[in-house]
C-alpha cells in the first residue's frame, strides 16, 4: 500500500535478518529455493500451455488434474481439507476421498483458469519461509491489473510438491478446509456421503 | 483538500485510534463474535443479490457497451481522487500522493472530467486506490471484528469505520451538487463490478456449501494481503507440522 512504509519495514527486516544470519548457525534446507523455483517453473509452463491450448473445457479439466497430481501433494492437501475427521477415516475412505478431491479441484479451479485464456503466468522469485519455500508468480491478464500467485513448496512428502496456492493472499488450503468442512457438516459427518458429494461438486 | 477539512480528519483519526485500542487482537485467524447477526445479514444480502444486483448487473453489462461502462466507472473513481490523495498524505506516503494527484489532474482535464483514463493508459499513472481504512491500518489500528454489512457486504470494524469516514470527508461533498454526483456515479460502477466479476462471485455465493464462510475468508485474506504485501506466506498453514493437529478449531466453528 504505502511504498515508503514498506521500504522502511523492508530495511528494518533486512537488518534483523543480517543480524540473525551472523549469530545463528546456518540452517540447512533439504529443498533449495532454486529447486522449488524450477519445480514451479515447470508447473507454470504446463498450466500456461493448457490455458492457451484452445482445447475444450472437458479436455482442459483432464489436463489440470494431471498437472495437479504431478506437482501438488494431493494426499496432504486432501487430508488437511478434511481436517480432524481424517483421523477416524479408514484407509479405503481416505483413498476414495483423495481421488474424488483431485477431480473436484481440477474442475473447480480449471473453471477459474478458463477465464484466464490468453493470460501468462510468470515466476518472479522464491524465498524460504519457515520450513518451506514460497515461489512467487504474477499472472498478467489483458486489460486488468496483474495479480499475485504464490506456491508453497515442500519436500516433506518425499518429493518436491506444492501444498498450497495463494491467489492475492487467499489460501486454497484454508478455503478448501472451510468448504469441505461445511460439506461434511451438511452430511452430518458421514464421510461416505461426503465422498459422493465431492465427486459431483466443482 | 481544503484546510477547513483537515481538523475533521485529525479529530476523526484520533477517535479511530482510540476505538481501535478496544478492538480484540487478531493473528491471521478469523475474529467473528457477531457471527449469528452477520449470517442473517449475509442471507439478506444474498437475497438482494439474487433479486436485484445479479440480474441488474447482467442487464447493465449486456445493454451498455463496454467503453461506456468503463467511462462511468472511471468517472466514479476519479471523484475519489482528492480523497485518495488526502489519505496518501495521512499515511505519510508522499510518492503515492504525488502519483494520485497527477493522475487526478490528468484525468480531470485530458480525460474529460474523468470519463477517460489517459493517466493510466498513456502516462503510466495506474490507479493506486486507498482510503481511510488503509490509513488507520498504517497508523496501527487493528482490523477488529469481522462484519457483513447490509448491501455493502464483507467488512471489518476498522474497514466499516473507514468507509464512513471516506463518505463523510470526501471533498467532493463540498462541491455544489457534489453529493448527488457521487451518488449518481456509484450505482453504475457497482453494477459494472457485479457484471465483470460475475462468475467468480457466483461461484462463491451460489456454488459453495457455506458461502458466508468462504466470503469471510476471501475478504479477510485478500484485505490483509493488500495491506501487507507478500508477507502472507508467513501466515500460511503448514500441513506437515500440523497434520494431526486441529489447528482450525476455534477459527472455523
Amino acid at each position: 500500500m504505502s511504498d515508503t512504509h514498506i521500504s522502511r519495514r523492508t530495511v528494518l527486516a533486512g537488518g534483523a535478518a543480517l543480524f540473525l544470519l551472523a549469530v545463528l548457525p546456518r540452517q540447512v534446507f533439504a529443498l533449495t529455493e532454486g529447486q522449488a523455483r524450477s519445480l514451479i517453473d515447470q508447473a507454470v509452463a504446463e498450466i500456461n500451455a493448457v490455458i492457451n491450448s484452445g482445447r475444450s473445457e472437458g479436455a482442459m479439466y483432464g489436463e489440470f488434474e494431471k498437472i495437479f497430481r504431478r506437482y501438488a501433494d494431493v494426499p496432504t492437501i486432501a487430508r488437511t481439507a478434511l481436517g480432524p475427521p481424517a483421523r477416524s477415516a479408514s484407509a479405503g475412505q481416505m483413498q476414495a476421498f483423495t481421488g474424488a478431491f483431485a477431480g473436484y479441484m481440477a474442475r473447480k479451479y480449471g473453471k477459474r483458469f478458463r477465464d484466464f485464456v490468453g493470460t501468462q503466468i510468470q515466476v518472479t522469485g522464491a524465498r524460504t519461509v519457515k520450513s518451506f519455500q514460497e515461489v512467487q508468480a504474477v499472472a498478467k491478464m489483458k486489460g486488468q491489473a496483474p495479480f499475485a500467485i504464490s506456491f508453497m513448496v515442500s519436500d516433506r512428502s518425499g518429493s518436491d510438491k506444492f501444498f498450497d496456492l495463494l491467489i492475492e493472499g487467499i489460501s486454497l488450503l484454508k478455503s478448501e478446509r472451510a468448504e469441505i468442512g461445511a460439506m461434511l457438516d451438511r452430511r452430518g459427518g458421514n464421510i461416505d456421503a461426503l465422498i459422493q458429494d465431492v465427486q459431483r461438486a466443482g | 483538500m481544503s484546510n477547513a477539512k483537515l481538523p475533521t480528519f485529525i479529530a476523526v483519526g484520533a477517535f479511530a485510534v482510540l476505538a481501535g485500542c478496544s478492538a480484540p487482537s487478531e493473528s491471521g485467524g478469523v475474529n467473528d463474535p457477531y457471527e449469528s447477526v452477520n449470517r442473517a445479514t449475509h442471507a439478506a444480502n444474498k437475497g438482494a443479490d439474487r433479486i436485484f444486483f445479479r440480474p441488474a448487473g447482467k442487464a447493465y453489462g449486456t445493454a451498455v457497451p463496454a467503453p461506456v461502462r468503463a467511462s462511468l466507472s472511471n468517472a466514479a473513481s476519479n471523484l475519489d481522487g482528492p480523497r485518495t490523495v488526502a489519505n496518501d498524505i495521512l499515511q505519510g506516503n508522499i510518492e503515492d500522493a504525488g502519483h494520485n494527484l497527477s493522475r487526478f489532474l490528468v484525468n480531470s482535464t485530458l480525460g474529460v472530467f474523468g470519463l477517460f483514463d489517459p493517466a493510466g493508459s498513456s502516462f503510466g499513472l495506474e490507479a493506486r486506490p486507498t482510503g481511510f481504512a488503509d490509513t488507520m491500518a498504517v497508523w496501527g489500528v487493528r482490523e477488529g471484528a469481522y462484519l457483513e454489512l447490509p448491501l455493502f457486504g464483507p467488512s471489518t470494524e476498522r474497514d466499516a469505520f473507514g468507509k464512513v469516514v471516506d463518505v463523510l470527508t470526501n471533498p467532493i461533498n463540498s462541491w455544489e451538487d457534489g453529493t448527488e454526483i457521487a451518488a449518481a456515479t456509484a450505482l453504475p460502477s457497482v453494477l459494472d463490478s457485479r457484471y465483470t466479476y460475475g462468475e467468480s462471485l457466483d461461484s462463491i455465493l451460489y456454488d459453495s456449501a457455506d458461502s458466508y464462510a468462504q466470503l469471510r475468508l476471501y475478504y479477510l485474506e485478500s484485505r490483509r494481503f493488500r495491506l501487507t504485501g507478500q508477507g502472507s506466506a508467513e501466515n500460511a498453514y503448514d500441513p506437515y507440522e500440523n497434520l494431526y493437529e486441529d489447528v482450525y478449531e476455534g477459527i472455523y466453528e
